[in-house]
């Protein structure tokens, strides 16, 4: 059985009378340590798949099952509860909150557990670790390079140590540079932790970094 | 209360915002528990009064005299211990805007009915023995630099002329609602020097048993129905709470300020949270993305709106209460003013209200946030 299997999955968007088809009987399997790079033109919908296997949406119909756990279902309740322990979401604007130190954003998501303080703080000075950013705990977003930001917003996503990891354009505000640092950091994550990634991307070169490129154009997904 | 850290930055993102919005709902507090003080402080002078005295008044009003034949007849009563007398005299003393109370009272039985009114015994030997003397609150003494002995000089406002007087004693009040700026002297000679144009402006009768007091009061009130000056009798608290029904479109008005005052805090308030939360939109999302509930969305930023308002009603009534605590010009102007602990309860809990009220609508937009439009706007 695949970590993430999806079938059957519609979503269409109503702007008054007018019925818009994004997504329509999409099936997709996703292995457990996979490395997956989503490509289309714009507007083709990969935003809206992304956002519905991260829970933050629900489907018109068809279904998402992860780890068996059939997630299309769910209230928006058990959706909130069910984000905060399987997903770790990286968006292309990094989205730290500016009045928190790097610290204090990665901490967020450990908030919602039952850690004690300490076993927050071990657990948030591993992430930054990983993200080579032990040395900026304490510095403000607007303190940090746009390359350090997003680095900050990936140890924020890996910090609950979640099931899947899904990136939106994690590279689209950076230059190649500072792009390519945080591939190479997506790379190591998924060989060296064995983390599920799915990443939505622009770039080819970005997308050649990944195992397993799909393509998604006019609602219907091809390899 | 792990997520206070984050109610916290939140209050410091904008400091200078935070602390003007802390401040104005502080000044409206302070305002409230003034207001509502002069209204606690004039209800309870009215308690204080005592219910085993009676007042007789003219039925007409209390500026209309009652003759002095009324004396024996009223001691003859049924239930009446002792009756005394005294009349509102309303002199000047060199400056009319200054005012105090100055009246006139029957010197042999007035002392023995108001034990409250405390004088050392040399002093009202002293005074008892001369026809001019005065006995005056330590309020007085000190706002004009009186001494023992000094003679002063009052105008007389109902009875013209200058009457010079020669204080002899000063009193002190051992209830915190007597005045203590008051000026007393002997009846007899306002009676003299005004050529016996001043009567009796109001009767006290000290009674057996409070419980007598509306049997008594109808008796009298009854008995002189009839009579040249009919009568109108009540306990001394009913007669102090009368005095305080012509405060009591004050009161009224005092609470219609306080009202106006609670909209126009709200509005600032709520103002503030709305601006503070929208522009907190993206991030709002970005929490609910990470797994934050709605419920505990609604609870950071509700936190946030009643921390301020809390904290600048804190300011606010304590403020008042010290300020008020201190020896003020205020004191002599209502004596026992001060900021109970029932007020700055009640001003806290307006505080909060206003907190939560203000804090409401943010809260509730911020549960309500759909998370992929929010986040669609600037991804
Ligand atoms: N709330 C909405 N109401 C109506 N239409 C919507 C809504 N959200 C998205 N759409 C439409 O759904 C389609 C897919 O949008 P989506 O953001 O998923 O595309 P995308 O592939 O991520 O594009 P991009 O590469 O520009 O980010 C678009 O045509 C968009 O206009
Ligand atoms: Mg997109």
């Amino acid at each position: 059985m695949a970590l993430v299997e999806v079938r059957g999955l519609t979503k269409t968007y109503q702007r008054d009378a007018q019925v818009i088809p994004v997504l329509e009987n999409l099936d997709l399997d996703i292995e457990k340590g996979e490395f997956m790079a989503l490509m289309g033109p714009s507007g083709s919908g990969k935003s809206t798949l992304l956002n519905l296997l991260a829970g933050l949406d629900h489907p018109t119909s068809g279904s998402i099952r992860v780890e068996g756990q059939e997630v299309s279902g769910m209230s928006s309740r058990q959706l909130a509860t069910w984000r905060s322990r399987h997903v770790g979401f990286i968006f292309q604007r990094y989205n730290l909150l500016p009045v928190l130190t790097a610290f204090q954003n990665v901490e967020l998501p450990l908030l919602l557990t039952s850690l004690s303080k300490k076993e927050r703080r071990d657990h948030v000075h591993t992430s930054l670790n990983v993200v080579g950013l032990a040395d900026r705990v304490d510095h403000y977003p607007r303190q940090l390079s746009g390359g350090q930001e997003q680095r900050v917003g990936i140890a924020r996503a890996i910090v609950s140590d979640p099931t899947l990891i899904l990136a939106d354009e994690p590279t689209g505000d950076l230059d190649a540079v500072a792009g390519d640092e945080i591939l190479t950091l997506l790379e190591r994550l998924n060989s060296e932790f064995g983390k599920t990634i799915v990443m939505v991307t622009h770039d080819p070169r970005a997308a050649d970094r990944s195992h397993r490129i799909m393509h998604l154009e006019k609602g219907v997904l091809t390899r | 209360m792990k997520f206070a850290r984050l109610v916290w930055a939140n209050l410091r993102r904008n400091k200078r915002r935070t602390i003007l919005t802390t401040l104005s709902v502080a000044v409206a507090l302070f305002l409230f528990a003034t207001l509502r003080s002069v209204l606690t402080t004039l209800a309870g002078a009215a308690e204080v009064g005592s219910e085993t005295r009676l007042i007789t008044t003219n039925t007409i009003s209390i500026v209309f005299p009652l003759p002095q034949s009324y004396y024996e007849r009223l001691r003859a009563m049924e239930g009446v211990e002792a009756v005394s007398w005294a009349n509102w005299f309303g002199g000047v003393y060199r400056d009319p805007q200054d005012f105090f109370a100055s009246f006139a009272v029957d010197s042999d039985t007035y002392w023995p009915i108001y034990p409250e009114i405390e004088v050392p015994p040399e002093q009202l030997r002293a005074y008892m023995g001369e026809r001019t003397a005065a006995i005056v609150g330590p309020e007085l003494m000190k706002r004009y630099g009186w001494k023992v002995g000094d003679r002063v000089s009052l105008r007389g406002t109902i009875y013209p002329g200058d009457w010079p007087f020669t204080i002899r004693g000063v009193y002190r009040a051992t209830t915190k609602y007597i005045d203590e700026a008051s000026f007393m002297f002997h009846w007899d000679y306002l009676y003299e020097k005004s050529d016996r144009q001043a009567d009796v402006g109001w009767y006290i009768l000290q009674l057996s048993d409070p419980a007598l007091a509306p049997a008594v009061a109808k008796r009298i009130d009854d008995t002189f129905r009839n009579s040249s000056a009919s009568t109108e009798t009540a306990t001394e608290r009913a007669f102090q709470a009368s005095f305080i029904t012509m405060w009591g479109n004050v009161g009224f008005f005092l609470n219609a300020i306080g009202l106006a005052v609670f909209f126009a805090i709200l509005l600032v308030a709520a103002n503030t949270m709305m601006m503070a939360a929208r522009e907190r939109t993206t991030e709002h999302a970005v929490l609910k993305a990470l797994g934050y509930g709605d419920r505990l969305l609604f609870g950071i930023v509700m936190a946030e709106a009643a921390i301020v308002t809390l904290l600048g009603g804190l300011i606010g009534v304590l403020a008042a209460r010290l300020l008020f605590s201190a020896a003020t010009p205020f004191d002599s102007w209502m004596p026992g003013f001060s900021v109970t602990w029932p007020t700055i309860g009640l001003g806290l809990a307006i505080a909060l209200v206003i907190g939560l009220m203000a804090g409401l609508i943010p809260a509730l937009q911020a549960a309500r946030l759909p998370v992929v439009q929010a986040l669609r706007r600037v991804a």
